[in-house]
């Protein structure tokens, strides 16, 4: 194989500031052919791939680049959906400079391959060219109902259905996908897309019933009796946290999930041709520092305010968010007030939020997650006027479906307690994965929790006695 | 999808639909809800279920029209099928005996209320209705209501129907009365605030079933939260039955209007549509 030693790692091609702050549309465009091929060409192809080891769902990295190298697109796909049935996804959301671009050996360099763009160039080449796995289906007639389409939950059932399980996925929304349709805007990972990596998973013989609200709708027993073996859990975190200040009920402060549901699944930003209105003021403060926080801040520019903050109350070293959002963000407007904390929200007499008053914070001593700890500066308040809130300061556990599992056991934070090496719950033929296990993390840990699972299901149907905790 | 089976217009702007939805008919329980989207560009809206049948696979909702939605649903037919229909949601009110209970009900609050009257009847407890209206023809399931209660008043704001005047006037005569040992009331804000000052004042517990707006109606957005005795609650999960003495009437009534100018928008929007939809039908 070629290596051309004299080009580096390219840059994702993505859309003017001025163009894209305008619409809803796709930032980064993709590779072009000619760039992914150029791109894959400088893969090293190591003996030992560590790339591989940073991947959550074992795609087959230097097997898949090598292909491309070769300009053997369709291979080069179905060597991709072997492990990972939604590519085009991970292509766009996965943070792989923390996995598999942070152990490629090129990264001492500083400019490891662009296997992220890679991965994005390959799906987005199946998707034009219509490339279709082969996949032939043994019938089995073991049924698993999978609870939750969203990462963790599509992954499980095409890794399950592809294995020959019979497989329904039930949603509580009238969408498919979880977080990516209602969390992730339009701009960072186009529906479209997402709704083809749902066809696929769907092409694999998966039954999806949507609206259907497990614990409400029907009870793990209700379809234990409809003939159902095994269950995975995967419905993610799904409980905004609120601060818990004086004033947070006013007019005007959203949590992050009202404010980017209202925008992403029921197409807010498309008001009055969607039914579903959003309200943005000129002036918006967004609360928090993870990737939420970015596409809330992000969507308001979109939605039209003049003046979007954001309020954090470490510096941006801490921030949870990826650094290529931190930079999209601050280079569409968007203003980090870094350590500051709201201490109440301020209303007018109809309701109405109109300013938040802050204290400004200093770092002291690391805490619990290495992080130094944000200490308020007292007498240091002042009040920033403000017309929005957006709250986005993370997610506790769904009690909807839990409370109607008693035997299921939680964890002090009321997450799920699974055994780690299998994704296996207190309850016989439970599986679980993804935010409600590990509280909000990545698309791609859910999706690798899923795929675990799935393997653990196989494996609960063929060998059950390997399942100590249930004997 | 979910096929409406009967569709009838109780008055003017209140219609009542027979769903056929047999799996949230059989988990359906007094004082739930269901959360309701009929077209692709549609909002999701929570609706009260007013009656089930778990026997017949069957959900009644009765709405009023106040906005573009409601409106939209009310023109759906017998036959049509609604898009997306979510429940049963919140939870379920207590089911035992009181003793005496007194059911509120306040223009179109007058269908929620009823399942929980005919559970409580059911139950053993002596329920007097109190039902009530602005005037005679919005008033509606009179019979219905008069089958699950021992004493049954009907009120009209402007004298039209039944007793002249408002629903917490009976109610204050009764309580005066007799003893009662729990309230329901189910109807506009400002009706189950008055009530609430009436029944804390003298003591007696006092249900109340709000209908913030909502997205998701399972948790996830917070849009419907509501402060209950100083304490952030989630109507779609937390409630949407609260007890009466603790909620923040005030803020509530707030949030409600917090999406008015839109709302009158999509009116608009609708109405034009609607207007241009006609022209093109007569000019054929």
């Amino acid at each position: 194989m070629s290596q051309n030693k004299f080009k580096g790692r390219p840059k994702m091609p993505q859309r003017p500031v001025q163009e894209r702050i305008r619409d809803f549309d796709e930032v980064p465009s993709g590779l072009e052919e000619w760039a992914a091929v150029e791109e894959a060409r400088r893969c090293l192809q190591c003996k030992k791939p560590l790339c591989m080891r940073g991947c959550p769902v074992e795609i087959d990295i230097p097997a898949f680049i090598a292909l491309i190298a070769e300009g053997k697109f369709d291979q080069a796909v179905q060597k991709m959906k072997e492990k990972n049935s939604l590519p085009a996804i991970c292509g766009r959301v996965c943070p792989q400079e923390e996995q598999c671009e942070r152990e490629c050996v090129l990264a001492k360099k500083g400019e490891p391959i662009a296997v992220g763009y890679l991965e994005r160039f390959i799906a987005d080449y199946e998707r034009e060219h219509g490339v279709r796995s082969p996949y032939c289906f043994s019938e089995n007639e073991k049924k698993i109902a999978v609870i939750g389409a969203g990462p963790a939950g599509l992954t499980c059932s095409g890794d399950l259905a592809k294995m020959g399980y019979d497989v329904t996925i039930f949603e509580a929304l009238h969408a498919p996908g979880g977080v990516l349709v209602y969390g992730i805007p339009e701009f960072r990972l186009p529906k479209s897309i997402v709704f083809g990596e749902v066809d696929y998973v769907k092409s694999l013989g998966v039954k999806l019933e949507l609206s259907i609200v497990v614990g409400k709708s029907v009870t793990i027993e209700d379809l234990e009796k409809e003939g159902f073996g095994a269950f995975f859990i995967g419905t993610g975190a799904g409980l905004p946290y609120f601060m818990e200040l004086p004033g947070e009920n006013l007019n005007g402060i959203y949590s992050a999930n009202e404010f980017l549901t209202r925008s992403n699944l029921m197409k807010g930003y498309r008001f009055p041709e969607y039914d579903t209105p959003i309200k943005i003021g000129r002036r918006v403060a967004v609360i928090g520092g993870g990737n939420v926080a970015m596409d809330s801040a992000r969507t308001a520019i979109r939605l039209g305010a003049e003046e979007v903050c954001l309020v954090y109350r470490r510096t941006k070293n801490e921030m949870p968010a990826r650094v290529e959002e931190v930079e999209r963000a601050e280079e569409e407007g968007v203003n980090c007030i870094i350590l500051t904390n709201p201490v109440r929200f301020l209303g007018n007499q109809n309701g109405w939020v109109t300013g938040i008053e802050c204290i400004e914070m200093e770092l002291g001593e690391p805490d619990e997650s290495g992080r130094r700890r944000p200490v308020a500066i007292e007498g240091s308040e002042y009040v920033i006027p403000i017309d929005t809130v957006i709250v986005a300061i993370g997610q506790g556990p769904n009690p909807l479906l839990l409370e109607t599992m008693p035997d299921l056991n939680l964890n002090r934070k009321g997450y799920i307690d699974i055994d780690p090496e299998t994704g296996a719950t207190s309850m016989r033929g439970t599986f679980a994965g993804g935010d409600i296990v590990t509280g909000a993390a990545t698309v791609i840990s859910a999706m690798g929790a899923g795929k675990q699972a799935a393997r653990s299901i196989d494996r609960f149907f063929k060998d059950p006695d390997t399942f100590p905790q249930w004997r | 999808m979910a096929k409406i089976l009967v569709k009838e217009v109780l008055t003017p702007q209140i219609k009542l639909m027979v769903v056929d939805v047999p799996r949230i008919a059989r988990k359906a329980k007094p004082g739930q809800f269901v959360v309701v989207r009929f077209h692709e560009q549609g909002e999701r809206i929570p609706l009260t279920i007013a009656d089930f049948d778990p026997d017949a696979g069957t959900v009644t909702i009765i709405f009023q029209e106040v906005g573009k939605s409601t409106v939209h649903l009310g023109e759906m037919e017998e036959g049509d099928d609604i898009l997306d229909f979510v429940g049963p949601l919140g939870r379920e009110i207590e089911e035992k005996n009181f003793g005496h209970v007194v059911c509120v009900g306040g223009g179109v609050g007058i269908a929620p209320v009823y399942p929980k009257a005919r559970a409580l009847k059911m139950l053993g407890n002596f329920v007097t209705s109190i039902i009530g209206a602005r005037t005679a023809d919005l008033i509606f399931w009179e019979k219905e209501m008069r089958s699950v209660s021992d004493v049954l008043h009907v009120t009209t704001d402007d004298g039209t129907y039944g007793e002249k005047g408002f629903v917490t006037q009976v109610l204050e005569n009764t309580l005066k009365k007799d003893t009662v040992d729990l309230v329901v009331a189910v109807g506009p804000l400002i009706m189950m605030k008055m009530v609430s000052l009436l029944t804390k004042k003298l003591g007696i517990p006092t249900l109340v079933s709000l209908n913030p707006i909502m997205v998701d109606g399972t948790g996830m957005c917070g849009c419907c939260r509501v402060t209950v005795g100083e304490k952030c609650k989630f109507t779609c999960v937390d409630g949407p039955v609260f007890d009466g003495h603790q909620v923040d009437y005030d803020e509530l009534l707030a949030r409600q209007r917090t999406y008015l100018d839109e709302e009158q928008r999509a009116m608009e929007v609708w109405r034009m549509k609607k207007a241009e939809e006609e022209t093109i039908r007569v000019t054929k």
